[in-house]
């Protein structure tokens, strides 16, 4: 599994990236976290919003921070 | 091109018909108007129809959808509505006495007529 942080490295995209880490973590699975911080990458998923959380090539949020919790549910 | 952080609220989402008549193409000159004028932004109803996740999710984020039909098959409508979004503001350009047909070659007054009522209706909301 892959995870990836679609966001310029602003604040919000930083917090969302921490809040990856930390669900991975508590998950106890092995996942990959990445951050993606091209906007041409980022415009190529649809997301016109960020920051935006990617699962295996699929958005699962966009212009939001979901919480540890919520990002832990989507890690399977 | 400007690298614009897209962590700026898109609290405006403007979504159009771009249908092959007329009135489709003065709703998506009318939605291009509007995001340039800085009223809202310009999103993309065909990755709504496509479900396409990144459009979907960034949708989810928007405050106000705003929907512009060229006529009363309202496409734009229905796809926003199909997907499962509650549009808050939504205009029909044949509402404004513009009869559709299939001359692609649109009258710029005819576009500035409904983004000046759509302006409006954004005025209101914004209680200006």
């Amino acid at each position: 599994m892959k995870i990836e942080i679609l966001g310029m490295g602003c604040a919000n995209c930083n917090k969302l990236y921490e809040n990856a880490l930390e669900a991975v973590k508590l998950s106890g699975k092995e996942v990959e976290v990445a951050k993606v911080e091209d906007i041409k990458k980022i415009m190529g998923y649809g997301v016109l919003s960020t920051p935006a959380l990617v699962i295996d090539g699929v958005v699962k949020v966009a212009g939001k921070i979901p919480k540890v919790e919520e990002i832990k549910g989507w890690i399977k | 091109m400007e690298e614009r952080c897209l962590c700026e609220p898109n609290e405006i989402l403007i979504f159009s018909c771009a249908g092959s008549s007329n009135v489709g193409q003065i709703a998506n000159q009318a939605a291009v108007r509007l995001a340039q004028e800085g009223i809202g932004r310009y999103f993309c109803l065909a990755g709504i129809g496509g479900h396409v996740s990144g459009m979907i999710e960034s949708t989810k984020a928007g405050k106000v959808l705003i929907a512009i039909d060229g006529c009363p098959v309202g496409c734009a409508k229905k796809t926003l509505e199909h997907t499962g979004f509650n549009i808050d503001e939504y205009i029909q350009v044949t509402e404004f006495g513009i009869e559709k047909n299939h001359d692609l070659n649109i009258l710029a007054p005819d576009v500035g007529k409904v983004r000046d009522h759509v302006t409006s209706l954004v005025s209101k909301r914004r209680g200006i």
